[in-house]
């Protein structure tokens, strides 16, 4: 078997609430409770589900943005939070991030040269002459032309801004590109170019990907693998086929289910959810979805479920599958 | 019900409303027409600066002038052109004529009022009622859009309240005087998909219980499919098609229409093979400012012909309420 890019080990990030004039901690986010999942090179992982389901603080704990908890972040093999700054540094050129604004995420007093530059110069790469053939390179990739390197963000449209923050997460030629809603806030007909430019750049540069997203669709088309989040937790893992065709968990269900078809004549029967997310401060005890889950039984209240292996690449956390056809699975969803 | 037999409750003809600026004059909307009718869904779909919340703002007279200004056109709201009243006339019909909801309710509700405050104001401006009446109704509304425990929410701030249950009071204060005219901007644009699944079942509900004309704006053609009977597909201040939504989604005609539906990622679409990468639409949106000189498509177009560069059609008749304006389909009825 190939060692993975990145191997998540049972992450906890929990972030404390403090009070008062002391700041006394007087409770916790569990933002991340006990993740686990491994990125193969040249994969994409999609991580999906709604807000303060923890899929972004997930992403931002795999590279040291956020601290750990508990658990551990293995980059080829090594744990990274026993790297120092210079080591994390040097790892940090080789995962980089495109953000969902693409118009806070970009600084308006820099040219896109300077912004493309800037990563280059932190980490000493392409200097001199190399410099200018490199930007020019990078514009060309994402389908912007050479000449507008000396424009301002703001003579840019959005989707043309967003093309400038993935060149720049590609300026340092990295192994993984963690992408925080890359596409959200675009118009719909600008999101199709900016996925199939991330699909074209995963193939061209053999690059691993993880795409945190809310929308099932976005994901389905980029990813290899898709990871299914509530309330901190992983409900469901799965190949994007597998998924698709046989989701497990209930939420993953009520998920597909709540999407919108694009075709008047599927006006089908939803699956529709009482109530809203509960708050990660204080989740439901037992499956944290039992709050609202159409499958609810006895058990769920009570007993957190564990994942099962349903055939190669399928996992799922749910009652429903308990001392059934899958065998219960102790760490690794992988 | 006999749609033919029904009479719009509200008839939007030749609106233009145009921003002027240092850079020069911005036609956001640049001569749509299109009817509401009691109880039923009319979409406007389009992209960022297509002019759909323009078309909204204007019917409910908030256009901020200066910039904006209507320049011409007439908005018919039972037989009385909204664009002649005065601002006194029109506070009569925004809220009981005529109501709206915004994409984000948390920056359109009053932090500082609780949400019985506000809801009850509606039925104290517009119906008269005292400041119990009032309250009770306001707990009635928030029971009847399924927000639990009413009595207890309505003393409550809109910060208390998540996401799903603040649109939810939004549409509460909204539907509070009966309008007949919804009009709900993005309404579920911010929200997450299984709340957004709620809301709009809501929406659908209170429709046929009030027999609201909803003028529902989005730039989600699944939420439209869903939700809509007639649709109307606006690009660049103009409208490019208008049908009803099966025909619609059937019969595509305008090239950016279908270009919009190729472009969105179906659920299950790839698992399935039916294609592995998404079909975009080349180029992106014109400036306002600097719009094509023929059909405002054209530079992105991939059927375009000479003639598109140099002529605007007209939005044509092509039968069943059938509309569209492209040199492509021209054999109807110009309007």
């Amino acid at each position: 078997m190939k060692t993975p890019l990145a191997a998540v080990t049972d992450l906890k990030v929990h972030f404390p609430i403090k009070k008062g004039i002391l700041a006394r901690t007087v409770g916790y986010v569990y933002a991340v409770d006990g993740i686990s999942f491994d990125i193969m090179p040249g994969e994409t992982v999609g991580i999906v589900g709604e807000s303060g389901c923890g899929k972004t603080t997930a992403g931002m704990a795999m590279v040291q943005l956020t601290p750990i908890t508990s658990g551990t972040v293995q980059w080829k093999g090594t744990d990274m939070a026993a790297m120092n700054r210079s080591g994390l540094r040097a790892l940090r050129r080789q995962m980089q991030l495109i953000f969902q604004d693409p118009y806070s995420s970009l600084n308006p007093r820099m040219t896109v040269r300077q912004i493309l530059s800037d990563p280059m110069d932190v980490h000493d790469m392409f200097t001199g002459r190399q410099r200018k053939e490199r930007i020019d390179f990078l514009l060309d990739t994402v389908g912007l032309s050479p000449g507008q390197a000396d424009l301002y963000p703001h003579e840019f449209s959005g989707g043309q801004r967003q093309r400038i923050g993935i060149a720049r997460a590609l300026a340092l030629d990295p192994t993984l590109i963690i992408g925080d809603e890359p596409v959200s806030a675009l118009d719909v007909s600008i999101q199709a170019q900016i996925i199939n430019l991330l699909k074209r750049l995963k193939r061209d540069f053999n690059l691993s990907l993880i795409i945190i997203s809310h929308d099932l669709a976005v994901v389905e088309y980029i990813c290899d693998r898709i990871i299914v989040m509530y309330l901190g937790k992983i409900v469901e893992a799965a190949d994007y086929a597998s998924l698709y065709k046989d989701p497990k968990h209930p939420y993953t269900r009520t998920l597909m289910s709540a999407i919108p078809v694009p075709d008047p004549a599927h006006r089908t029967s939803r699956i529709i959810l009482k109530g809203d997310v509960p708050t990660p401060i204080n989740p439901p005890g037992g499956c944290r979805f039992h709050t609202r889950c159409p499958d609810r039984m006895d058990i769920c209240d009570k007993q957190e479920p564990v994942m099962q292996r349903f055939g190669d690449r399928h996992t799922a956390a749910c009652h429903l599958y308990t001392k059934k056809d899958a065998a219960p699975l102790s760490i690794n969803p992988n | 019900m006999d749609k033919n037999t029904l009479k719009p409750v509200l008839s939007i003809d030749n609106l233009k409303t145009h921003f002027f600026s240092r850079k020069g004059v911005a036609r956001a909307v640049d001569g749509v027409s299109f009817d509401l009718t009691p109880g039923e869904v009319t979409g406007i779909v389009g992209e960022s600066g297509c002019g759909k919340s323009v078309t909204a703002l204007s019917v409910m007279g908030l256009v901020p002038n200066p910039p904006g200004r209507v320049v011409d056109g007439k908005i018919l709201f039972h037989q009385k052109n909204l664009l002649d009243l005065n601002i006194k006339e029109l506070r009569k019909i925004r809220g009981a004529g005529i109501a709206m909801i915004f994409q984000e309710p948390m920056t359109s509700l009053n932090p500082v009022y609780t949400i019985g405050n506000q809801i009850s104001e509606m039925f104290r401006l517009h119906k008269g009622y005292n400041k119990k009446q009032a309250l009770d109704a306001a707990v009635d509304m928030l029971d009847r859009v399924q927000i639990p425990s009413p009595h207890k929410r309505v003393h409550e701030f809109p910060h208390q309240l998540s996401g799903g249950m603040r649109q939810r009071a939004m549409i509460a204060m909204a539907m509070s005087c009966d309008p007949e005219i919804l009009i709900a901007d993005e309404p579920t644009t911010a929200l997450d998909v299984t709340v957004q699944a709620q809301i709009l079942d809501l929406m659908h509900r209170l429709k046929d219980e009030f027999s609201t004309a909803i003028q529902l704006i989005t730039h989600d053609l699944g939420v439209i499919a869903e939700m809509a009977d007639q649709v109307v597909v606006m690009y660049a201040g103009q409208v490019v098609e208008q049908a009803g939504t099966r025909e619609l989604f059937q019969h595509t005609l305008h090239p950016y229409t279908r270009g919009l539906l190729a472009s969105i990622p179906v659920l299950g679409h790839r698992t399935r093979g039916m294609d592995e990468d998404l079909t975009e639409i080349k180029g992106m949106i014109p400036s306002l400012y600097d719009l094509p000189a023929g059909c405002r498509f054209s530079n992105r177009c991939p059927q375009v012909m000479d003639k598109c560069k140099t002529h605007l059609p007209e939005l044509t008749e092509m039968g069943g309420g059938h509309r569209v304006r492209c040199w492509l389909h021209t054999k109807g009825t110009t309007l």
